[in-house]
């Protein structure tokens, strides 16, 4: 039996570029804002990295293949830089090659970093995605709401919920997020909505609204990590380590046998149970002291309170219209705005999430700071919810 | 022994558009139009073609009956979409057709259908589906653009279970252009119709249709139905007339479908036949560059073919719009802004496609014969977890005639299609095999989980570099609601 990452990776530093829509700055400038930050943070020289781990996903609008962009772009001198993709998984995925390596002991200092840069496309939403040259034969091509969208089709029907009764929990989750998003410096979208407004957003994929879809941003984060030991030799007293990281990816099951429902993201649970395993967590509803969620749409996040097993299946509407997801609720969720509000630039956001958990366990998230929490966890949802990857991680304050 | 029809089926679009809406939108140029703005005319989705189309009657013919003993697929058509790649193979592929039959596509003039047809009788080729499509364009606000319709008809003929006899044919050929299309224009160009009715239906009709009734020792009181198709009002009443022929003159499916060029003679016969009793005689008349004529005579096995949609069927499923740029959009009429999310490339690889060619057309799931699933799209192992078994033990499971539901769905505003908006969603099939597909022809209310769906064969995307269009099939629902 593995012994799993539990506490065997601390952060040295983190950094996060401002999201946004930048049309003042390409990918390399956005690298180099979270990489200045987090190097700042860990209080290293550039020259002390020894290897790095560079997350973009949608290279199409965004810096071309490889991980040359990357190393260029912060003049990585001589050292491995690997490039990863897994959809919005990309960033916890460099997080995870940078903190294994770490684990591992085939260096001491790692980076994980994740940039991407959607709004040089010439219009709204993402990119239009290519799924091969198989899949483009059959496979309708659908909007990534519209993917989503199946979510809450599914969620009515199995739990006989009325549409409107789900519209108005879901509005909820956008509206939290709104409200958190707006103490967030560096989110994309700083203002308050109210729910009048998000009920009656232009319709994008029924029953997803214009409000309850996050923002298209551009942005970058990253992370530099090495082990408890050097950390506590470089000078860190506050560490704050990995307590999990867990994926799980589809192997095509739910959209292609029949026992899926609709309702729930089969990778979030198995991802979650794997998790809190490894992070020796046993009840994540009383456990956990703040989570960074995948809320691409409100549905998203809905279904995710269910599939991380903090609300009881069919409990989330009741849990986010009870205000347990919001800033003074029973688990604060997306505390810095979410995909929401802070902005959905696809390979930084694990990052992104992971920083806030960091701000929050150092106790560094000024207006945004929650009272002494020792467990945060962020989830990432790439691809559709029947058939994509799901990444966890688990951060905590080091015993 | 009995030569003849032995099964039939219809196809019409169930887009249909209101004549006035066409004649209002032309008023400020053409306000005569409005004397032919009455009923509603079919027009093809822009995902629906003379193949597409062709399919889809062909599996109105061929419900419940076996498809491994159709010996030949011929389709006539003046709109095939395709000058240089069998047209009449796409069809097969999809039906599933053997490999060994001859396909053969019939073009060149509006007779196809009918000459078709004549070709089979003459050769006698024994289980021949013969199939005879058409999507005309009219240049708009053309007379024609009122007129057509779009549509298709399928009949398979042999000897066995001969549901209308063939009795006797004739014909003639005349160098009468009574309009024309050069094979890269788009659109026809008509003469005056009053000589077309004239020296064309009045002229040469006659003497052919007397020539088929002695090859049949016929005379023109023993025939009950006379089909003639003609682009203009009233030509068959008129002929009619002038054979001193008394019996019940078929209708040009004007109100619901209008006229569709080479398919029209076969549709209207497919519509007699959907409601002639034993012993009654039907005349079929062909005319372009010439006539043809064939009678037939229904038999006793016509009361005991179980009923398809048929072409009565196929004109109670419209769904009517009053909207012409939708119309005029569907058939590239107009080019309208559709954003920069419609500019990706929809070229197809055609090596990739060829891998999969069989088991796309078809629509050929694998049952793995090691646990049973159903599965499609069919990768190297089963998807089954506790299966896993290699793909070598998959055997074909056609999904097309398959009970199939909504699993769930969703309407998608933000996805490029040509007619938005995309509903979108998970299809799950009795044999359990379920992918998400696109749904279509969904009428005024959106689908919703649990509803009964019926798959449709129609074009994936339009490859506009190429040419070389992805067809695949859609679900629609089994039931249609009217308004649109």
């Amino acid at each position: 039996m593995a012994s799993g990452i539990k506490d065997k990776v601390a952060i040295l530093g983190m950094g996060c570029a401002r999201f946004g829509e930048r049309w003042d700055v390409g990918s390399e400038q956005l690298l180099a804002e979270a990489f200045d930050e987090a190097l700042a943070d860990a209080g290293i020289a550039k020259n002390q990295i020894d290897a790095a781990w560079y997350g973009a996903s949608l290279d199409s609008v965004n810096v071309g293949n490889s991980a040359i962009p990357a190393s260029t772009a912060l003049r990585l001198d001589g050292i491995p830089v690997s490039r990863m993709e897994n959809m919005c998984a990309t960033g916890t995925e460099t997080l995870r090659g940078a903190a294994y390596a770490v684990a591992s002991g085939a260096v001491d200092i790692a980076l994980a970093i994740g940039v991407e840069k959607l709004k040089d496309t010439g219009f709204g939403g993402l990119p239009i995605p290519y799924k091969g040259t198989l899949n483009d034969l059959w496979l309708p091509l659908v909007s990534a709401p519209a993917g989503f969208a199946q979510l809450a089709s599914g969620y009515r029907a199995k739990h006989r919920i009325a549409p409107a009764e789900l519209k108005r929990a879901m509005a909820h989750v956008s509206w939290k997020s709104h409200q958190n998003g707006a103490l967030s410096e560096k989110a994309h979208l700083r203002k308050a909505i109210s729910m009048d407004t998000i009920l009656n957003a232009p319709m994008i994929a029924e029953p997803l609204g214009l409000f309850d879809c996050c923002g298209v941003s551009d942005g970058a984060a990253a992370a530099i990590v090495t082990t408890p030991e050097i950390a506590r030799s470089l000078g860190k007293r506050d560490l704050v380590t990995i307590k999990a990281i867990q994926l799980s990816i589809s192997s095509g099951q739910e959209s292609t046998m029949s026992d899926w429902d609709g309702s729930y993201v089969r990778n979030t649970r198995i991802a979650a149970k794997k998790a809190y395993t490894e992070a020796g967590i046993t009840d994540p509803r009383t456990q956990l002291s703040l989570m960074e969620v995948h809320d691409c749409f409100s549905i998203t996040e809905l279904v995710t309170m269910e599939d991380l097993f903090v609300s009881p299946e069919g409990g989330a509407i009741g849990d986010v219209l009870d205000g347990f997801f919001d800033r003074s609720g029973g688990v604060p969720c997306q505390i810095d705005g979410g995909l929401k509000c802070f902005g959905h630039p696809v390979a930084a956001s694990g990052l992104r999430m992971a920083y806030e958990g960091y701000q929050q366990l150092l106790g560094r998230a000024g207006a945004r700071q929650l009272p002494s929490p020792s467990l945060a966890l962020t989830h990432n949802l790439g691809g559709v919810p029947y058939l994509g990857v799901a990444a966890i991680s688990i951060l905590g304050l080091a015993p | 022994m009995t030569f003849g029809i032995t099964g039939f089926g219809a196809y019409i679009p169930r887009l249909r558009i209101e004549r006035a809406a066409i004649a209002a939108a032309n008023a400020w140029m053409v306000p005569g139009l409005k004397a032919q703005a009455k009923g509603v005319r079919a027009f093809c989705g822009w995902d629906e073609d003379a193949v597409t189309m062709a399919v889809e009657a062909a599996r109105d013919c061929l419900a419940g009956r076996r498809r491994d003993q159709i010996n030949a697929a011929w389709l006539a058509s003046t709109t095939l979409p395709y000058s240089d790649l069998s047209n009449s193979s796409l069809v097969a592929g999809a039906l599933g057709l053997a490999r060994t039959i001859s396909a053969l596509d019939l073009a060149g003039s509006e007779r196809a259908g009918t000459s078709a047809l004549a070709l089979a009788l003459e050769s006698r080729t024994e289980n021949v589906l013969l199939i005879a499509s058409e999507r005309p364009r009219a240049k708009p606000a053309s007379s024609q653009e009122l007129a057509f319709g779009a549509g298709a008809a399928a009949l398979t003929l042999g000897t066995s279970d001969v549901i209308a006899k063939f009795l006797g044919k004739a014909r003639k050929s005349a160098p009468f252009v009574d309009h024309v299309r050069a094979a890269d224009a788009p659109y026809p160009q008509y003469w005056e119709e009053r000589w077309i009715r004239e020296a064309g239906y009045g002229a040469l009709v006659p003497p052919v249709v007397d020539a088929a009734l002695s090859s049949a020792s016929l005379a023109m009181g023993d025939i009950t139905h006379l089909v003639m198709p003609s682009p203009l009002k009233g030509a068959s009443a008129t002929l009619a007339k002038s054979l001193g022929f008394t019996g019940s003159v078929a209708g040009g499916l004007e109100d619901g479908c209008g006229y569709t060029g080479a398919a029209h003679g076969l549709l209207m016969l497919a519509d007699v036949l959907g409601r002639a009793k034993p012993g009654e005689k039907i005349l079929l008349v062909g005319f372009a560059q010439g006539v043809e004529a064939i009678i037939f005579e229904a038999t006793g096995e016509i009361e005991t073919r179980s009923a398809g949609r048929g072409v009565s069927g196929a004109m109670s499923q419209g769904q009517t719009t009053d909207s012409y740029m939708r119309f005029l959009s569907f058939y590239g009429e107009v080019q309208p802004e559709w954003g920069m999310r419609s500019e990706k490339s929809e070229r197809a690889s055609l090596s990739a496609h060829y891998r999969v060619a069989e088991q796309l057309a078809g629509f050929f799931a694998g049952a793995c014969e090691a646990c049973g699933t159903v599965q499609f799209p069919r990768l190297a192992y089963c998807v089954n977890p506790s299966c896993g078994a290699p793909s070598s033990q998959f055997s074909d499971h056609p999904l097309t005639e398959e009970e199939a539901q909504v699993l769930t769905v969703t309407t998608d505003w933000l996805s490029f299609t040509p007619a938005p908006p995309l509903h979108v969603g998970f299809v799950q099939f009795k044999s359990g095999a379920r992918l998400l597909m696109e749904m279509v022809d969904v009428g005024a209310a959106s689908p919703q989980p649990g509803m009964p769906l019926r798959l449709v064969f129609r074009i994936k995307e339009r490859d506009k570099v190429r040419g070389f269009n992805r067809y695949f099939w859609k679900a629609a629902p089994a039931t249609i609601t009217r308004e649109h």
